[in-house]
C-alpha cells in the first residue's frame, strides 16, 4: 500500500501539470488536435490511480479542455471522486469541473446528494462556499428537492459568507422545486433586515427576480423596500429595489405617488446616469400623467442624447424614448429629426433602436418622408441582416393598424415593387403576402396594383436572375395571383399571359409554378371574354388557346404535383374549349363562369367566432360508439384469435351500417336542414346588410380620385419612383390647404365672429388620403358573437367597458353598435345625436342641421339584436377630445297606450391613442333601467334594458370611450 | 439575471466561461461562437451593447481581452458593465496588473474569483476588500494543506 502511494507520487513529478498542458498546446499550433488526445490519453492513465492528487490534476487539466470544447463527460465520475475528497484543494477543482461539466441529464449527479449534505454541514466554512456555487451552477429538480431543507437552514448561519450564498441559492432551488418557496419565504424576508449588506443585497436580488415573475405576490413587500430604498447608500442594491418598484406600480397606482419623492431626490443627488434613466423608466411605467418626476425625468434623458454624442448615452437615450413612446408619445415625436439622425449612426445597435422607434412614431404626414428616408437606407445598408431588418421594418410601419397611416396607396404598392429589387433577401414573402393583402382589400387600388404587377411579371427574370437567392421570386408568386385574379383591369392580358408561360418560369419554386398555372387560366378567360364580342376576333380567341396547349405541356411534366395536377387539368380544358371554338360555339360565358365570384379576405378568427346553433351539441355522438364492454369483448376475442385477419373482417362487417342511408332518406334530410337553416337566425346566410346602406346616407366627403397613368415604367430613369409620390403628396397637400384657408377666410367673411382662431399647424386629422379608399374589413361570420373569450379576466370590472372605435381614414371614426333588445317590448325610432364640441365640427349631410339626429336603420322586436355601424367624419378637429351623443328611442308597452321616450347619454372620446379606463363596476343601477355595456374586444356596444315600475324617463350619463 | 459569461481573445479564443443555467453541450457551442463572431464584428467606438435573441448582450474591451456576458432583458446595462469592470479590478488585485497570460495559466484562480463574486448570475458580494478577504483565506487554506501534505508523502504515509 504504502508503496503504491510512494509510487503515485513519484509518478506525479513527471505528470504534466495544467501549466504544462497549457505550454504544450501553445507549442502544438499546427497538430494541436493531435496533441491533445494524447493528453486525453495521458489523463485517462492518471484518472486510473488511487492518488487524489494526481486525480485532481487531471480533473483540472479536463476542465481546461472543456472549454477548449472537448467533450469530458465520461469523466463524470472522476470528477465525483475528486468532489468527495476530504481536501479543500481538491474539493475546488473537483466542484470547479462538476459546475463547469455538469448538465442537468449527467446522470452521476444523483451519486453527490450526500457528499453535497455533507459538505454543506461541514464545519469549514469554505467547504460549504465551495459546494454551494458548484450547487449553484448544476442543481437538478431531486437535487434542490433533497437538499431545500439544508440549504434554509444555511440561511441563518452564524458567517455572513454562507448566509448570503444560501439566500443566492435559494433562488435557483425555487426555480427547480417551487414548493419550496412557501415554507422559504419568511426567512427570506427576513434577510432582507440582515445587518451584514452582502447578505442583504442577495436577499433583494433574490426577491427582485421572483417578483419580476409575478409582482402581485410581492406588494405586500413594498414598505419595506420603500424603507431600504430610503436608507440604504448601496447604489447595487438601490438599482434593484428601483427596478422592482417598476415591476410593482403597474399594479399599485398609489405606489407611484409615494415614490415621486424618493426618486427626484435620488435623480438630483446622483449623477450616476445609470441610476437616473432607470428611475425615469420606472416613474413613467407608473402610468400617471403630468406628475414632476416623469416630466422631469423627460428632460434628462434627452438632453444627453442631444449634447453628448457619447454612444452609450445614446443607446440609453433611445432605450427610455421607447419606453416614453408608450405613455407619453408627444414628447417623443418632437425629437424625431434627432432619431433619424441616429439612423445614420455607424453602430448597428444604436441604428436598430432607432428603427423600433421610428415604428411608434410614424404619422400620416410623416410617413412618406420616413419610409423615403428608410428606402435611402436599404439602398446603401451593408450586410444582408441589416438590410432585411430595414425591410421588415419599413413594411411594419407602413402595414400597422390596418394601414392607418397610409393615405396613398399607390405609393406604397410602389414601395413594395421597388423593395423587390433587394437582393438576396429572405423576405419575399412578407413583401408578397403585403401586395395581396393590399390588392385584396383597397378596391381603388387595384387597377394600379395589377398594372404594376404585370410590368413584374414581365420583368421577371430580373427577379430570378440569380436563382441562389431565390428569396425574392415569392413575389411573383403575389403578382401572378392579382394579375389573374383582377384580370379585369389589366390593359393587355394577352401580354400578361404570353409572360406567364414562358418557359423559364418552369425553373421557380413549384408552388409559384402552381399559381401561374391556375392563374394563366383565369387570364385566359379574361382573353376569350374580350375578343369574342367582335366575331373578327375569333381567330384571336383560337390563336390564343392554341398558344395554351403549346406552352402547358412543360408544366405536366413538372416534379411538383400541384403543378402537374393543375397544368393538366387546365391543358384538357382549353384542348376542349378549342374544339368547341372550331365548331364556331361561344364559350367565353360558361369559361368565365368557373372563376366568378369575388374573394374575400377571411379574418383569421371567424371560424372561431361561427356561432353555435342552439340545439348542437358538439360532444354527442352522431353515431353511438360500440358500448364499451362490446369492445372489450371484442378486444378479447380479437387477441384470443390472435390474428389481424379477423379485425379486418370485422371492420369491414361495421363500416357499411352507418352508411346505410339511402337516396331519398338523404334528400329528405337535406330538406329539413334547409328549412332549419332558412329560420334559424344565427345560420350564416348571404344577405346584404343592411348598414352598409346607412353608411353612405352620412354624407362621407368624396374626393376626386387622381387619374392613374397606367404606363409608368417600372422605374423612371434618375428618380426613384416612389418619389413622385411624395412629391405629388405635398403639392397635393399645398392645395388642399390653400382651399381650407380660403375656406375659411370665407366663413370668416359670412359669420363675422368665428370662435375658432386659425386652423395652426396641419393636425393629423386634416390630411385627406388621396383616393376614397375603402379598406375592405376582413369577413366575419354574420352573427359572430362579440365574446371576447381571448384574454378578458370576467373578473375584471373595468375591461368591460373599454370601447375601442377605429380611427380609420384618418378623419374618419367608426363605431359598431350591436344594439341587443332584451326586454319583452317593442322598441322603435332609435335616433342617435352627437353634438359638435367647441373644437370639433361634425361633416352633416347636406340640408342637415346640427341638431338632426341619424335614425337608427331598424326597429328591435323583443329578443333581438342588430348592429349599427356609424361613421363619424369629422369635418376638423384641434385636439383629442370626447363628444357627447345622445340615443334616443321609443319603447312600445303593452299596458300602455303612450309610447315612451327614452335618453341615454354617451360620450365618445375621439383619440384613439388615449386609454383611460371607465369605472362601470360603480356605476350605480338603480339609477336607470339601461345598463350599456362595452366589450372591449369584439368593439361592440350591448345594452341591456332593464324595465321596471316607474314609467317615468330615465336618464344618466354614460361615458364610452372610442 | 445573468446568463453566460464569456472571456475571449481578440482572434475568439476562449479563456473563460461561466455558464449560470445550464445549457446543453452543443447549445454552447452555438453561442460561444455566435458572441464571438458578433462582438469581434463590432467597429471600435460603438456602444457596448447588442441583442441576441432575447437577450442583452453586454461586453466591453480589457487589453486584448473581451469581457462580454448575456442578460436578461429586464437587466440595466449599465450594471452589467459595471460587474464586469468589477470582476477586471478584481483580477487585477489579485494578480497584480492582470494580464491574458495570467488567466490563461490560472484559469481555476480565475474560476474562484468569479465563484467569489457571482453566484447563480447574481452579484454575490460588492464590496472589494469583503471579496479579496474570502479568496485570500480560502487560498491560504489551501496551501496550508498542500504544505501538510507534502509532510504526507515524505513520510509515505496517508
Amino acid at each position: 500500500m504504502a508503496l503504491k502511494i510512494v509510487k503515485g507520487s513519484i509518478d506525479r513529478m513527471f505528470d504534466k501539470n495544467l501549466q504544462d498542458l497549457v505550454r504544450g498546446i501553445r507549442n502544438h499550433k499546427e497538430d494541436e488536435a493531435k496533441y491533445i488526445s494524447t493528453c486525453i490519453d495521458e489523463i485517462k492513465q492518471e484518472l486510473k490511480q488511487d492518488n487524489i492528487a494526481v486525480k485532481s490534476n487531471a480533473v483540472c487539466k479536463l476542465t481546461y479542455l472543456q472549454m477548449l470544447g472537448y467533450d469530458v463527460s465520461w469523466a463524470a465520475f472522476n470528477i465525483v471522486e475528486v468532489m468527495s475528497s476530504s481536501k479543500f484543494t481538491y474539493k475546488r477543482i473537483g466542484y470547479l469541473a462538476a459546475s463547469q461539466c455538469f448538465h442537468e441529464s449527467t446522470d452521476v449527479i444523483m451519486l453527490t446528494t450526500n457528499q453535497i449534505r455533507k459538505d454543506l454541514s461541514s464545519p469549514n466554512q469554505y467547504d460549504t462556499g465551495v459546494a454551494l456555487t458548484g450547487l449553484s451552477c448544476f442543481v437538478t429538480p431531486d437535487l434542490a428537492r433533497d437538499l431545500a431543507n439544508d440549504i434554509m437552514t444555511l440561511m441563518s448561519h452564524t458567517k455572513p459568507y454562507i448566509r448570503k450564498k444560501a439566500v443566492l441559492i435559494m433562488y435557483k432551488v425555487f426555480l427547480k422545486y417551487p414548493e419550496s418557496l412557501r415554507p422559504a419565504f419568511p426567512r427570506m424576508k427576513e434577510k432582507l433586515e440582515d445587518p451584514d449588506p452582502g447578505v442583504q443585497s442577495a436577499a433583494v436580488n433574490v426577491i427582485c427576480e421572483l417578483a419580476r415573475r409575478n409582482p402581485k405576490n410581492y406588494l405586500s413587500l413594498a414598505p419595506l423596500f420603500f424603507k431600504l430604498m430610503t436608507s440604504s447608500t448601496n447604489n447595487w442594491v438601490l438599482i434593484k429595489i428601483i427596478k422592482l418598484f417598476g415591476a410593482l406600480t403597474p399594479l399599485e397606482p398609489r405606489l407611484g405617488k409615494k415614490l415621486i419623492e424618493p426618486l427626484t431626490n435620488l435623480i438630483h443627488s446622483r449623477i450616476l446616469l445609470c441610476l437616473s434613466s432607470v428611475a425615469v423608466l420606472i416613474s413613467l411605467s407608473s402610468g400617471m400623467p403630468n406628475h414632476s418626476a416623469s416630466i422631469q425625468g423627460l428632460c434628462i434623458v434627452p438632453r444627453p442624447l442631444s449634447v453628448l454624442s457619447l454612444f452609450i448615452v445614446k443607446y440609453l437615450g433611445l432605450l427610455a424614448m421607447s419606453k416614453i413612446l408608450k405613455t407619453h408619445p408627444k414628447s417623443v415625436q418632437s425629437h424625431k429629426d434627432l432619431i433619424l439622425q441616429c439612423l445614420d449612426d455607424k453602430d448597428e445597435s444604436i441604428r436598430l433602436r432607432a428603427l423600433d422607434l421610428l415604428y411608434g412614431m410614424v404619422s400620416k404626414k410623416n410617413l412618406m418622408e420616413i419610409v423615403k428616408k428608410l428606402m435611402l437606407h436599404v439602398d446603401k445598408a451593408e450586410g444582408t441582416t441589416y438590410r432585411d431588418e430595414l425591410l421588415t421594418k419599413i413594411i411594419d410601419i407602413c402595414s400597422q393598424s390596418n394601414y392607418q397611416y397610409i393615405t396613398n396607396f399607390e405609393w406604397y404598392i410602389s414601395i413594395l415593387v421597388e423593395l423587390t429589387r433587394l437582393e438576396g433577401t429572405r423576405h419575399g414573402h412578407l413583401i408578397a403576402s403585403q401586395m395581396l393583402d393590399v390588392a385584396i382589400r383597397v378596391k381603388a387600388i387595384r387597377a394600379f396594383a395589377v398594372a404594376q404587377m404585370a410590368t413584374l411579371l414581365d420583368n421577371a427574370h430580373l427577379l430570378t436572375g440569380n436563382t441562389q437567392h431565390n428569396g425574392i421570386c415569392e413575389v411573383l408568386y403575389a403578382a401572378a395571383w392579382i394579375c389573374g385574379e383582377f384580370s379585369e383591369h389589366l390593359e393587355d392580358p394577352m401580354a400578361t399571359l404570353e409572360a406567364m408561360l414562358r418557359p423559364k418560369v418552369a425553373t421557380l419554386p413549384g408552388h409559384i409554378q402552381a399559381v401561374y398555372v391556375q392563374n394563366a387560366a383565369k387570364l385566359f378567360s379574361t382573353v376569350l371574354r374580350g375578343q369574342e364580342g367582335a366575331p373578327a376576333d375569333s381567330k384571336v380567341a383560337q390563336e390564343t388557346s392554341q398558344l395554351l396547349i403549346d406552352r402547358l405541356p412543360v408544366f405536366v411534366q413538372s416534379a411538383n404535383l400541384e403543378v402537374q395536377e393543375r397544368a393538366s387539368c387546365i391543358l384538357q380544358l382549353v384542348k376542349y374549349i378549342q374544339k368547341l371554338q372550331q365548331k364556331d360555339v361561344e364559350v367565353a360565358e360558361e369559361v368565365t363562369a368557373l372563376f366568378a365570384g369575388e374573394l374575400n379576405p377571411v379574418a383569421p378568427k371567424a371560424q372561431k367566432k361561427v356561432p353555435v346553433p342552439e340545439g348542437l351539441d358538439l360532444d354527442a355522438w352522431i353515431n353511438e360508439p360500440p358500448s364499451g364492454s362490446e369492445s372489450e369483448d371484442e378486444g378479447r376475442k380479437t387477441k384470443t384469435k390472435g390474428k389481424a385477419v379477423f379485425a379486418k373482417e370485422e371492420s369491414r362487417h361495421t363500416k357499411p351500417r352507418y352508411t346505410e342511408v339511402d337516396e331519398k332518406e338523404l334528400a329528405k334530410r337535406r330538406e329539413v336542414r334547409k328549412a332549419e337553416q332558412a329560420n334559424n337566425p344565427f345560420y350564416i346566410k348571404a344577405s346584404p346588410s343592411s348598414q352598409k346602406v346607412y353608411q353612405e346616407a352620412v354624407g362621407v366627403e368624396h374626393i376626386p380620385v387622381v387619374q392613374i397613368d397606367l404606363s409608368v415604367p417600372l422605374k423612371v430613369p434618375g428618380m426613384p419612383m416612389s418619389d413622385q409620390y411624395v412629391k405629388q403628396e405635398e403639392e397635393r397637400r399645398e392645395k388642399n390647404k390653400a382651399d381650407r384657408k380660403k375656406k375659411d377666410k370665407k366663413k370668416r367673411r359670412e359669420k363675422g365672429r368665428q370662435r375658432r382662431g386659425d386652423s395652426g399647424p396641419e393636425s393629423e386629422e386634416d390630411i385627406t388620403p388621396a383616393h376614397m379608399v375603402d379598406i375592405v374589413t376582413e369577413e366575419m361570420p354574420e352573427n359572430a358573437l362579440p365574446s371576447d373569450d381571448d384574454d378578458k379576466d370576467p373578473n375584471d370590472p373595468h375591461k368591460v367597458c373599454d370601447i375601442q372605435g377605429n380611427l380609420h381614414d384618418g378623419s374618419q371614426v367608426v363605431v359598431s353598435v350591436i344594439f341587443e333588445n332584451k326586454c319583452d317590448s317593442f322598441i322603435k325610432s332609435m335616433e342617435f345625436n352627437v353634438m359638435d364640441s367647441l373644437n370639433s365640427k361634425l361633416q352633416r349631410p347636406e340640408g342637415a342641421g346640427p341638431h338632426d339626429s341619424l335614425t337608427v336603420p331598424f326597429q328591435l322586436p323583443p329578443g333581438i339584436s342588430n348592429e349599427a355601424r356609424f361613421i363619424f367624419s369629422m369635418q376638423s378637429i384641434v385636439m383629442p377630445q370626447k363628444l357627447k351623443g345622445t340615443l334616443t328611442f321609443i319603447v312600445k308597452v303593452s299596458w300602455s297606450c303612450s309610447p315612451q321616450r327614452w335618453l341615454i347619454t354617451t360620450m365618445c372620446h375621439l383619440a384613439s391613442t388615449r386609454r383611460g379606463r371607465t369605472k362601470v363596476g360603480k356605476m350605480n343601477l338603480e339609477s336607470g333601467h339601461v345598463l350599456l355595456i362595452w366589450t372591449r374586444k369584439s368593439k361592440r356596444l350591448r345594452w341591456y334594458y332593464r324595465w321596471r315600475e316607474e314609467r317615468e324617463i330615465q336618464r344618466w350619463k354614460y361615458p364610452w370611450r372610442i | 439575471m445573468m446568463h453566460f459569461l464569456l472571456l475571449f481573445s481578440r482572434q475568439g479564443k476562449l479563456r473563460l466561461q461561466k455558464w449560470f443555467t445550464p445549457v446543453p453541450e452543443r447549445e454552447k457551442k452555438k453561442i460561444v461562437r455566435d458572441m464571438t463572431t458578433m462582438v469581434l464584428g463590432r467597429k471600435p467606438r460603438s456602444c457596448n451593447f447588442l441583442h441576441w435573441k432575447d437577450l442583452k448582450i453586454v461586453y466591453k474591451k480589457y487589453a486584448s481581452l473581451y469581457f462580454c456576458c448575456g442578460l436578461d432583458a429586464e437587466e440595466n446595462e449599465l450594471l452589467a458593465l459595471e460587474v464586469l469592470h468589477r470582476y477586471v479590478e478584481l483580477l487585477d488585485k489579485y494578480f497584480g496588473n492582470v494580464c491574458e497570460l495570467d488567466i490563461i495559466f490560472n484559469f481555476e484562480k480565475a474560476y474562484f474569483i468569479l465563484d467569489e463574486f457571482l453566484l447563480g448570475g447574481e452579484v454575490q458580494e460588492t464590496s472589494k476588500q469583503v471579496l479579496s478577504r474570502s479568496i485570500e483565506a480560502s487560498d491560504m487554506l489551501q496551501e496550508a494543506e498542500i504544505d501538510n501534505s507534502d509532510y504526507d508523502l515524505e513520510l509515505g504515509w496517508p
